[in-house]
């Protein structure tokens, strides 16, 4: 053989080239991995993991090597835009306008708003990232109408987890799967962390772990599962409930760890007639009260026969049983309420429900709460709770947990979460090795410090709000509601409808503003999210309402600015379009004031430094917040003498404080006026700086006794204190039992001395707000024809797109071009649709036509497609005909955001009564073939969208793409 | 002699096309470059890629797998592409085992194509040249790159490190010894071309529960005085006996 014929490295393609190299943060996803963008003559050649990144240690994903064609994408919008006078909303025709008289437009109608009534401004927010700015923006014009998109993402996810261990999947805290020997993941979970998740998971299959997946769907992760467990939609919490029904059967559960840490033991009041009915007996009144638990409950104490106060030293309470109290209070532990609450929920039950067969919940019982018992880990880290009991070791139960957002969207999901939450602590879990563990700057309190403010009186003209528009109402003292209970949120957020609503409800806030209830609003601001598309329930309703016109011929919603970095099909509905920058031309904070990218080690937080300059006239949101800040003089962002305070983002991160000399601020790295200090500290003029050259990320590692049980450990919690991660450093007990929600039902029973629910919402209440979790079906499904629309309908995202973002990505679209109605084999057959066949699915609320996909992973129950890759024609800088357009269709169409109306006309969300999380995956439809001469293209179509001004597809290569970096092309 | 490849590792792969793009990523401005896509933005785009995913399931319902399946060339040891060739552009390197085209003599002609029996080649419908996966040939010998960055794109990129890389004919190379310890195995043996990559099974973990697992001295119900007992109306022999 001769010698190789041609040398693939004697091109020297770098020649005479500007090769760069910088570092930023990805944002093709949530997960926020650190990258390293190489430009070749000013054009990014390449896009990989940063290895010395802590979170995904130089791995990337399949969006994140796309953000090229993200950055260079025709959808990108880079002109301010005003829609022509006499277009409709919806046309896509508008004026390129100057920044100056963008700012003018809004300088002059907000700040009208603002001097009259600032809540006729409304801002919400998708996935942005920034919601420490936009939150604070909001506050400080006075408006009590923001939210970020969390309300119809996974709220649930959130509240049913932190309202009963003080922390929650997500950002907030994750399984250690470095230790765990058992890990169930449970419904969808792909698009949160998912580097990191994957990377583990990998790494626990090849240590050997056992990893089960229970999932209506095997997609995903659930493919390299060792087990998968099919399971019908919205039934996790009885799946749960029977779970902890057979582990406490069998005494699997972990006692010790139950007494000392959660409230298992501790004594409720079951005297009806009490005022304290369903509440914990206590001792005495603390003497000092503040956002913590007061550690003033009563056990009952097995060796004195008598009660006494928990964690006496030496005392050993009866965890069952039934007893009286001196005055003759009838008393119970909590446990003792959870066991009665779950004797009826037997796994015999629990598969009628489910559709999984006893026996496996039975098996699956006895392997967590087996592994959970005999696989113990004892790290040898000495550690001092915080009743000064000092510990030679950790201790883990090497059980681990999963779950986002298919656990979440159901409006049954808080109870869901609470009792998998309960589960998790009775297996004796949280926070230690192999089980759940927190991330900086979790655990909080039970339910966090932050607060909404009460009373309408929080909304004053030229006034900041009087408290944070969203925060963790403790008791219905808390509500954001006028005097007659009616809601001050354009959302209804923190009625008597949705209590518990820590997130916002962004899913109502169109369908309410349309509707006047429970006011009209004057100017929508919408920031990266598709209203008028993916992000909405009932979609083609939304669409209409945003084009709504009142007898006057007045826009129901008199105004809509949207932001966005590209043409979304919201885009087309806006007055005022700004076009935002893509995340290479910008500065970002991963703040500690929102959702940091925190390890389980200790806080982390990161940032984005731009890599590319703004395309067009492209300009930051936050840039935009900013100078919208300064031009209406709002406090925090103007100087005592209404000078403008803060040059420019970056400027404003370095130098905001979260009160006047308060040292915390966005970042919480190299504070100090040299860069000395760090969570806490002087603003530092040189912090960009000093992040840049540490890959931009900021990493604090706890010393090894702080890294675990933090809910209970002392040193970590005055670790926390000492840096203003907390104001207590109090102990935070897992509420097996739920006190806050027992609160609400007194209320809603009359009793307490809080205030009460309007009438007509005094069952709803009762009922949902449980102390304890209970099951029952979803509420739509409580009100839908089953006989009629008997299958479930779910999405799922693909690992290769996000949301909506990445049709318009060359490469990725390749990928998923388009999707399909995933059915069960034999349900499709039995329905008469082929493999490939075009097909209706329908629901109460409408129809949609798609194709059929035969497929033996899913349960023949449930049909599932992709969400958000179908696409209005024309949007996303794609072609009227692109195949996302004509055989891409959206779930949306069949989903509601309200239930169906009572008798009285009165409406409702279709959501979580507790938390307002949006039902999505509680749809119920049905299916059918299509007619012989129905036209093969995905039902419904709108007119095509036209690319706006600024748009560059005159630039679109057409037929052909031939991507490749630098001067020199082949 | 030197035979670089592939071990892919389906155990953990879980489909998530990060080697799909970072492949694109890397080689469309690369040596290989451009990587050309017809119909980007309009109806059925359609380009060059050197590695691809395909999912598929096996089984019936519910004993279903889905299995993630990335494939590319598997620089076969004794590849079919490489005599057909009617210039000579289709080559195996000596030195490593790497089989490439030189796009100055391919004619775009197809016949590689047609005998690759794995369908690995792509002919790059814009340019006329066959292209195929170089195992970023341009990557891993560069020394101006950091040791361990001497990779191909899609190994540096696998979350989960599905992707190993390494010479299968040195015994004692990290390759060699997932396939020797992981039942490693070869796509389509019987057309004897030898190919390099390997794939490694799907493995599964089960646990095992002794019935005595589930009785414990140390049970806390027994501290509670609850061991579990049959429900007072269950059948006992109190009722069926007649001595």
């Amino acid at each position: 053989m001769a010698k190789p014929i041609h040398d693939p490295l004697s091109k020297k393609l770098d020649e005479a080239s500007c090769i760069e190299v910088k570092n930023t943060t990805c944002y093709m996803c949530a997960c926020r991995c650190g990258i390293r963008v190489t430009l070749r003559d000013g054009e990014v050649r390449y896009i990989d993991g940063n290895p010395d990144h802590p979170l995904n240690k130089g791995v990337i994903c399949a969006k994140g090597s796309s953000g090229i064609m993200k950055q260079y994408s025709p959808a990108r919008l880079t002109k301010p835009l005003l829609r022509k006078p006499g277009s409709d909303r919806g046309d896509n025709e508008f004026d390129e306008i100057s920044w100056d008289k963008a700012f003018e437009i809004m300088e002059e109608r907000l700040g009208n708003l603002r001097a009259n009534d600032p809540k006729q401004f409304a801002l919400f927010t998708g996935r942005d990232q920034m919601q420490a700015l936009t939150g604070m923006f909001a506050k400080q014009f006075g408006t009590p109408n923001y939210a970020a998109h969390g309300g119809f993402c996974s709220v649930n996810m959130a509240a049913g987890m932190i309202y009963t261990i003080g922390g929650s999947f997500w950002e907030f805290g994750g399984p250690d799967l470095e230790r765990a020997k058992l890990f169930v993941m449970i419904g969808t979970a792909e698009d949160h962390h998912s580097n990191p998740m994957k990377t583990a998971l990998s790494r626990f299959k090849r240590q050997g772990g056992k990893f089960i997946s229970i999932n209506p769907v095997r997609t995903g992760y659930a493919a390299i599962a060792d087990e998968w467990i099919p399971i019908k939609p919205g039934t996790d919490g009885a799946l749960f409930l029977a779970l902890i029904n057979e582990i406490i059967r069998q005494g699997l559960y972990d006692r010790d760890f139950l007494v000392q840490y959660s409230n298992a033991a501790e004594l409720v009041n079951l005297d009806k007639n009490s005022s304290e009915y369903g509440m914990f007996v206590r001792s005495e009144v603390p003497i000092e009260e503040g956002c913590f638990d007061p550690q003033n409950k009563i056990w009952w104490d097995r060796e004195q026969d008598n009660p006494v106060a928990t964690h006496t030293p030496g005392a050993d309470p009866y965890f069952l049983g039934d007893f009286e109290l001196d005055d003759g209070t009838p008393v119970k532990p909590s446990f003792q309420l959870l066991v009665d609450r779950v004797k009826k929920y037997t796994v015999e039950w629990a598969a009628g429900i489910t559709g999984i067969p006893a026996q496996t919940i039975k098996r699956l019982a006895h392997e967590m709460g087996i592994t959970a018992r005999d696989e113990k880990i004892e790290l040898p880290i000495p550690w001092t709770d915080t009743w000064g009991n000092e510990h030679e070791t950790v201790t883990g139960n090497p059980v681990a947990f999963h779950a986002m957002r298919g656990l979440a969207a159901h409006s049954n999901g808080f109870h869901a979460i609470r009792a998998m939450s309960i589960l998790m602590s009775i297996l004796g879990t949280i926070d230690r090795p192999g089980g759940f563990r927190h991330k900086a700057p979790f655990p909080r309190p039970i339910p966090p410090c932050a607060k909404p403010p009460n009373d309408s009186r929080a909304v004053k003209p030229n006034t900041p709000l009087d408290g944070m528009p969203l925060g963790w109402p403790a008791d219905p003292d808390d509500l954001f509601v006028n005097d007659d209970g009616s809601p001050v949120r354009i959302d209804k957020a923190f009625s008597w409808e949705y209590p518990l609503s820590v997130h916002g409800l962004m899913h109502n806030v169109i369908t309410n503003a349309w509707r006047g209830d429970p006011y009209k609003i004057d100017t929508l601001m919408l920031f990266m999210a598709n209203m008028a598309w993916n992000s909405s329930m009932n979609t083609s309703e939304v669409r209409k309402m945003l084009n709504d016109k009142d007898e006057d011929g007045q826009y129901k919603i008199p105004f809509l600015i949207v932001a966005d970095a590209f043409q979304s099909e919201t885009v087309a509905f806006a007055d005022l379009v700004l076009p935002d920058t893509t995340y290479l031309e910008r500065h970002d904070c991963m703040s500690m004031l929102d959702r940091p990218i925190s390890e389980f080690e200790g806080p982390v937080d990161s940032v984005r430094i731009p890599v590319l300059p703004p395309t067009g006239e492209c300009k930051p949101f936050q840039e935009v917040i900013i100078e919208l800040g300064s031009r209406l003089k709002l406090p925090a962002f103007v100087n005592g003498d209404g000078s403008r305070k803060f040059r420019d983002y970056p400027d404003f991160v370095i130098n905001y404080e979260t009160s006047p000399g308060s040292g915390i601020g966005f970042l919480a790295g190299w504070r100090g006026k040299g860069g000395e200090k760090f969570m806490k500290g002087e603003p530092n003029p040189r912090q960009w700086e000093m992040y840049e050259k540490n890959n931009c990320v900021f990493q604090y590692e706890l010393p090894k006794s702080y890294q675990y049980m933090r809910n209970w450990n002392q040193g970590y919690l005055e670790w926390a204190k000492r840096h203003s991660l907390t104001r207590y450093a109090e102990p935070i007990n897992i509420h097996i039992y739920s006190e806050v929600l027992q609160k609400f039902r007194l209320a809603a029973q009359g009793k307490g001395d809080t205030r009460q629910p309007p009438d007509h919402l005094r069952e709803r209440v009762e009922t949902h707000f449980d102390p304890l979790p209970f099951y029952s079906q979803p509420l739509e499904a409580q009100l839908s024809d089953l006989y009629k629309y008997p299958l479930n309908a779910v999405t799922q995202r693909p690992m290769a797109m996000y949301h909506s973002w990445d049709s318009q990505n060359p490469w990725l679209r390749q990928i998923h071009t388009w999707n399909f109605l995933n059915v069960n084999t034999r349900t499709a057959t039995e329905a008469g649709i082929k493999d490939g066949g075009w097909m209706w699915v329908e629901s109460m609320h409408g129809k949609v036509r798609c194709q059929c996909r035969h497929s033996e992973a899913v349960e023949p129950g449930t049909v599932w497609t992709w969400n958000a890759i179908g696409k209005a024609a024309g949007a996303w800088g794609l072609d009227g005909d692109a195949n996302e357009a004509k055989q891409g269709f959206l779930l949306n169409h069949l989903i509601s955001e309200e239930l169906p109306a009572s008798g009285d006309g009165e409406t409702i969300s279709n959501s979580d009564p507790i938390t307002g999380q949006a039902g999505w995956y509680d749809v119920h439809v049905r299916i059918y073939p299509v007619d012989a001469d129905e036209p093969r293209v995905t039902s419904p179509q709108f007119d095509t969208l036209q690319p706006v001004p600024g748009q560059k597809v005159e630039n679109n290569p057409g037929r052909w793409l031939r991507y490749f970096a630098g001067r020199k092309k082949p | 002699m030197t035979q670089l490849a592939l071990v892919i590792d389906l155990n953990v792969c879980v489909g998530c096309h990060a080697c799909v793009t970072s492949c694109k990523e890397w080689n469309t401005s690369g040596t290989a470059g451009f990587l050309a896509d017809m119909n980007p933005f309009s109806k059925d785009p359609t380009g060059t890629f050197f590695n691809r995913v395909q999912t598929f399931e096996v089984g019936s319902y519910p004993n279903t797998e889905t299995v993630h399946f990335p494939k590319s060339c598997l620089h076969c040891e004794d590849p079919p592409c490489v005599p057909v060739c009617p210039t000579g552009a289709s080559y195996k390197r000596e030195s490593d085992g790497i089989v490439l085209v030189d796009s100055e003599k391919c004619i775009g002609c197809n016949y590689c194509s047609w005998a690759c029996p794995y369908g690995a080649r792509e002919l790059d419908e814009k340019q006329k040249i066959m292209k195929k996966c170089t195992l970023c040939v341009d990557r891993i010998y560069d020394e101006s790159l950091p040791e361990n960055e001497r990779k191909p794109a899609c190994v540096l990129a696998c979350p989960t490190s599905a992707r190993l890389f390494g010479d299968v004919n040195d015994p004692n190379s990290e390759v060699s010894l997932a396939i020797r310890e992981n039942g490693g195995y070869k796509l389509m043996p019987e057309w004897g071309t030898q190919p390099a990559n390997h794939y490694l099974p799907r493995r599964k973990t089960r646990i095992t529960i002794h019935e005595d697992e589930l009785i414990r001295a140390d049970n806390p119900l027994k501290k509670e005085r609850q061991l579990p007992m049959p429900d007072a109306d269950d059948p006992t022999l109190d009722e069926t006996t007649s001595w």
